[in-house]
């Protein structure tokens, strides 16, 4: 099995984790779960990455994107692999 | 244990045996920060892999073997990695990993399916409906071939740690 190049960390039931799952499912895309703990307290990975501890939070190896926040993911994810994107690999070339 | 009393026995088991290929599965594995589903043989391609099958977190018996494994230091090995298995959830297996002071990733399998692939299935007597696996420890080689197979034949019995720990010398 070959690694995705998104990485979402999400919190099991969290309404803005699901929009965001929604939109990587729309658009067909490959990505893995990571789920982290409800306390804010003990988020520390997602602190690590993004400098806040709230999920969903999103890392794309291809783009090198990391964000949080589901409308900036969203947006970014409609921008970047959405029906009038061209793709990551179309902007990098 | 020394008890004036026959403890239980298990009905036979049937586990993969030494120099056969161990089950492949996938299921959530747990570590301190994250959860996500891994396979086995995932882990396996990074190296040998000690995959020990223990009791629902919080009873003694899942206590009293994450007590040993960390204090015979079996989680600082770079020749393996020593894994646990439960029908515990995530959450469950966190506060393990909190409460036992251990940094070890731990295989998430409500369902018991793994123990089912692995002949290896203890149906709790009194808790209608649950099952889980029957303690177990399996050495497995990058290939997930079993180098060292133990499964418990009475309930409750612990592994011969000494053994094991001669078995883990070996990977």
């Amino acid at each position: 099995m070959s690694d995705p190049d998104i990485t979402l960390y999400r919190l099991q039931a969290c309404p803005f984790c699901e929009r965001v799952v929604r939109v990587l499912d729309e658009y067909d895309l490959d990505y893995r779960s990571r789920f982290i703990e409800p306390m804010h307290g003990d988020r520390d990975v997602v602190k690590r990455l993004t400098g806040k501890r709230t999920v969903p939070a999103i890392v794309d190896e291809s783009t090198g994107i990391t964000m949080s926040e589901s409308a900036n993911i969203v947006t970014y994810l409609d921008r970047t692999y959405g029906p009038e994107s061209e793709g990551p690999s179309e902007e990098a070339s | 244990m020394d008890l004036p009393f026959e403890v239980v026995d298990l009905p036979p088991a049937d586990p993969p045996d030494v120099g056969e290929q161990a089950p492949d599965f996938e299921r959530p594995l747990v570590g301190r920060e994250y959860w996500e589903d891994t396979s086995l043989s995932e882990l396996t391609e990074e190296g040998p892999v000690v995959l020990v099958f223990h009791s629902m977190d919080g009873a003694f018996p899942a206590t009293y073997v994450w007590n040993e494994v960390r204090d015979r230091r079996w989680l600082d090995s770079d020749d393996y990695e020593l894994v646990g298995l439960s029908i515990s959830t995530p959450y469950e297996h966190k506060d393990l990993l909190e409460s036992r002071g251990v940094d070890a990733r731990l295989f998430s399998d409500p369902a018991n399916g793994v123990a089912e692939k692995y002949g290896i299935v203890n149906d709790l007597d009194g808790m209608h409906g649950v099952s889980e696996p029957r303690p177990a420890v399996f050495a497995l080689d990058e290939e997930r071939v079993v180098q060292y197979a133990w499964v418990a034949g009475e309930w409750p019995e612990f592994p011969d740690y000494d053994e094991v720990g001669e078995a883990l010398d070996d990977l």
